[in-house]
Parts: C-alpha cells; structure tokens; sequence
C-alpha cells in the first residue's frame, strides 16, 4: 500500500552531490522536512520520477556567527530557529515568525529551507484532485482559466511563508548553489510576484544558506493573523524593523506576507527617517502598508479583513517597538 | 523500487523491503500492521499520525520511512508494557480524555514526548504541545485534564 505516487528516492550526502544529482534528474524535486512537499504530492499538485531527500546533507544544518553576521543552513528547524538565544535576542522577528509557523510537531521537521520555498497557496490550488476536478481546475494546474480572476493572465495564488519577510526586515541574503557555483542575493530578489513561478532561483540550483547581519540599535518583531491560531498559514503577516535614535526615527523597514504572490517590501518609508514617530508618520506607515497589501480571494476568509487588518498590524508593532526602544535607549548591543 | 530499511520500533530492530515512495504511515500500519496510528486527514492537518522520532514527535503522514533510517521509531502499541496501560493512556481513560478514540494514539504520542522533556507542564505548555492534535469530539479540556493528571503521577 502507497499513497504517494512513485518516485526514486535519492539521498546526497553534500550540497555538490546534492545539485549534481539534480542536474541529472531536471523534473526532481527536492524534499527537506516535507510538510509541505508530501501533502502537495499526496494532494496530486506536484509530480515527480524523483525525490532527492537533504536531510543526511549535514553542511545544510549549521548556524554559525562571523564578522558581525549569522549564517543559518537551510537545514535547520524552525524549532531550532524559535529556541536558539541568539536569534530571539539579536533578531526577535525571525524568532517570532518560526514559533508562529504551523503547529509545534510541523516545526520539528519543518526546516528554513523549505519556509523560504514554500509552494503558493491558493483556496482553489490547496485541495483534492476530486475537489479540483469537480471545479475544472485552475490556471495553476490543470486548466487555463483562473478561479480567483477569471480575465487574468496570471496566477495570484499568495506566497504564505512566515520567514521571507522578517528576513527581509532584517536586511539577509540567501546563498544558492549551482553547477557553476555560488552566488549570493538579497532576500527580495529571491521572489517574484507570480503565483506559478514565484521563486527567482534557477532550475538547477539549490538554496544553501542565509545571511542575516547582527545590526546594532535594530529591534525587530513578526505579527500574523490566522483563522486558528495554533496551526494555521498566515492570512496575513507583518515583520518590521526599527531603528530609533532619541525622538526620531532613523530606520524603519516593513515587509508583509500572504496578501501577494511573493513576500512585499513595503516601499515608500524612507522619508520619515529623522522624523519622530507622530500620527503623521503612523498616517504614512498605514497607507504605504496598505499600498503593498495586494490580497486577491486565495483564501476562504475575506479580502477586505485582509486589506484591512495589515496597517493595523503594521502600526501596533511600530509603535511597541518604538516604545520599546524608547525604555532603552542604546537598544540592544 | 523497494529498498532495506533498517530502524528500530518500538525498541527492536528491524529490517524490511521498503517501496522508496512509502510514507512512515504506509510501512507502521501497512507493512508492519500497527494500525494504532491514524491516519486523519489528507497530509498534515490533524495530528492523527503523530508517533516519536528518537523521541520527538512527528507526523507519520508527512515523512517517508526512508526518512527515518537508523532512527529510534515508537507508536502508541509500545506504551501498554504487558497490557498494562501507561499513565498517560490510563489517564486519557479516566479523565474522560478520549471519546471517540481517532485522534487519541496522536494526543497520547504528543503528550508522552512533552512529559519526557517537561515532566510537570503547566496549561499553557500542554496546550502549546498539542497545538496541532485536533480533536473532533472532546473540547479539549478534558485532553488538558487527562495530561495534568499523568503528569502528577510518577513515570511506572
Ligand atoms: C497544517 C499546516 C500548516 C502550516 N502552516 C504554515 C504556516 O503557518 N506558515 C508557514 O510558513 N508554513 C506553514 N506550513 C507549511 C510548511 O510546514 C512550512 O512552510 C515548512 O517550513 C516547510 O518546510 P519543509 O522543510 O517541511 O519543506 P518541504 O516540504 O521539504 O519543502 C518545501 C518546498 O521547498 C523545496 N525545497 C526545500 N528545501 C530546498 C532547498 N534547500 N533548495 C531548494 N528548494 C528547496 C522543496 O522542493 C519543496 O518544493 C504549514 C503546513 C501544514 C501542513
Ligand atoms: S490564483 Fe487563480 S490560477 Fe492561481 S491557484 Fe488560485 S485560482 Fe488557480
Ligand atoms: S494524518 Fe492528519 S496530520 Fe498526519
Ligand atoms: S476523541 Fe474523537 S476526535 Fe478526539
């Protein structure tokens, strides 16, 4: 008895063996803590002849601290992420968005990895083949026809991951491995905003690590809302980061998740920096928020809430952190 | 393709012709017939499968059982020693902890990984550890209770 469909199981045991491996088998898929790759293949949405399995690649699960950065191997857990002192200490905002990903059993297996790659969800993508059948498939599988936006030439199914985005408050690169070799972006030129192809990385190519610098005087918080909030993908997210000198504000970075086809940098702050935190600049920060807020109906709970419930977010951890720097002003060292 | 895997459940060795696309969940219950872990769902929603992975918990479900080569596997079949029922098991039976019975293999495997790392959880710890065990029947609170009350009792 099987209920996945079959596959040769490969098991690399380095990231070279682990890309060359892929090169060889171009409709492969890789597999790190599968809580997301196993329901999608039992659910039919992804095919594959073979599975090429990370988890004996050990040069994936380190977490080490060097010249004022850390660098985290894809292979670790999101359980490790949200218990390691450095990581809620130095950059709360990752802390806080891998203790809110799916339920505490998921976070064991899950890794930083497949966060980051994610599949995009969508209310009409994320069910059974008879429930996609019964609606004649979508654009995203099976049809050529959206369910969400029936006219549209594209996909809008959302990017759900609770990392990206506070990995992009926090100003980290990831570093991908290829046949030719190494090369290193910043965490927003990893996404696209396209439901079916959502990810800027390279057929043959693998995610290796992160880089995210230890800053001085930066706090930084995650915030999702969910229909459950024991286990469920964000309806929306919102990391930001803050950097506060005296009554001004010299730093403000905000990024969201769930209400687009990648996580969205929020565009448009830079002018509040020297300005202190008044309802002008929170005026600001709720329309610049809401101008990156860019839900369609991939969900079963409304887009309005959605559109809605983003600034509010946005403008409560502003305001905590703020407040918080403002109890210690040096921030953290 | 079938592959040998080699793992130990429910503390023996074993070795078995394992087809490279088999779920943890397939090889308990279908190769070795340990149907006490359920499957309630269709991938990582419930908590139903949940089993110990060298002692943590995992959702069968969602991990091959090539996966867990050389690694310590243990269900739920392995808490009655003798047919005497673990605390935890006999505390899900006298504290009403179970109804209908499904999600009860995945409440138990989850609670007994949280007493062996925590052996006196309080309410926000035992809530925050089956998080992701959904229970169809009970309410929960009487879950809650029954793992309170294995937890006062010393390991047998
Ligand atoms: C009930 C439920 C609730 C969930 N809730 C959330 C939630 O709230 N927030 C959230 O963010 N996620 C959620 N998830 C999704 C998932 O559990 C997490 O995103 C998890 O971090 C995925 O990691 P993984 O290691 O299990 O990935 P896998 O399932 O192993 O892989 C996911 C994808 O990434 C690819 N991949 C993995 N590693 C690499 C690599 N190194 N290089 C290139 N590609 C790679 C795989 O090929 C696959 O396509 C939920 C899942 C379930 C079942
Ligand atoms: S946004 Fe449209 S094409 Fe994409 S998954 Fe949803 S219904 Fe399908
Ligand atoms: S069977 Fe539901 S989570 Fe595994
Ligand atoms: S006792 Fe019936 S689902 Fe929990």
């Amino acid at each position: 008895m099987s209920t996945l469909p079959d596959f040769r199981l490969m098991r690399p045991a380095t990231a070279s063996d682990a890309v060359r491996m892929r090169a060889l088998h171009p409709s492969s898929r890789y597999l790190a803590g599968g809580t997301d790759l196993l329901p999608n293949m039992r659910r039919g949405l992804v095919a594959t002849d073979v599975v090429i399995a990370l988890g004996d690649v050990e040069e994936l699960t380190g977490l080490h601290e060097e010249a004022g950065s850390l660098t985290i191997g894809v292979g670790v857990t999101l359980a490790t992420l949200a218990a390691n002192k450095l990581v809620q200490e130095r950059l709360p905002a990752l802390a806080q968005a891998a203790a809110g990903v799916a339920g505490p059993t998921h976070r064991i297996s899950a890794t930083l990895g497949g966060n980051l790659c994610l599949e995009t969800r969508c209310r009409f993508y994320n069910q059974s083949e008879p429930w996609r059948e019964a609606n004649d498939y979508c654009m995203k599988l099976g049809s050529d026809t959206c369910r969400v936006a029936s006219k549209s030439a594209r996909c809008y199914a959302a990017f759900s991951g609770d990392l990206a985005p506070a990995l992009m408050v926090l100003a980290a690169e990831v570093e991908l491995l290829g046949p030719l070799g190494t090369r290193v972006l910043p965490i927003a030129d990893f996404y696209r905003e396209d439901g079916m192809a959502w990810l800027a990385m390279a057929p043959d190519e693998l995610l290796v690590a992160v880089r995210v610098p230890l800053k001085n005087g930066w706090v930084s918080a995650y915030e999702k809302v969910r229909v459950r909030g024991s286990i469920d993908f964000p309806l929306a997210g919102v990391a930001v980061a803050l950097r506060r000198e005296g009554d001004a504000l010299v730093g403000l970075r905000i990024a969201l998740t769930g209400v687009s086809s990648r996580p969205e940098s929020v565009s448009g702050l830079e002018a509040m920096a020297g300005h202190p935190l008044d309802d002008t600049a929170l005026a600001i920060i709720a329309r610049q928020v809401k101008l990156g807020t860019k839900a369609m109906e991939t969900t079963l709970i409304e887009v309005p809430f959605r559109r809605r419930i983003t600034p509010v977010l946005a403008k409560r951890l502003v305001e905590r952190l703020w407040g918080m720097v403002g109890d210690n002003p040096i921030g953290p060292s | 393709m079938k592959k040998l895997l080699r793992l130990s459940v429910n503390g023996k060795p074993r070795e078995d012709a394992v087809a490279e696309n088999a779920l943890l969940l397939d090889y308990l219950r279908g190769t070795l017939g340990l149907t006490g872990t359920k499957q309630g769902c269709d991938g990582g929603e419930c908590g139903a499968c949940t089993v110990l992975v060298d002692s943590q918990p995992r959702l069968a479900c969602s991990t091959l059982a090539h996966s867990v080569a050389g690694r310590s596997v243990e269900t739920i079949e392995s808490l009655s020693a003798e047919g005497n029922l673990s605390r935890l098991q006999r505390a899900f039976h006298e504290h009403l902890g179970t109804q209908c019975g499904f999600c009860t293999p995945g409440m138990i495997m989850a609670a007994e990984a949280l007493l062996r790392v925590n052996p006196h959880p309080d309410r926000a710890a035992i809530r925050a550890s089956l998080a992701g065990n959904l229970c169809r029947c009970t309410g929960y609170v009487k879950i809650i209770e029954s793992v309170e009350a294995a937890a006062q009792e010393q390991p047998v």
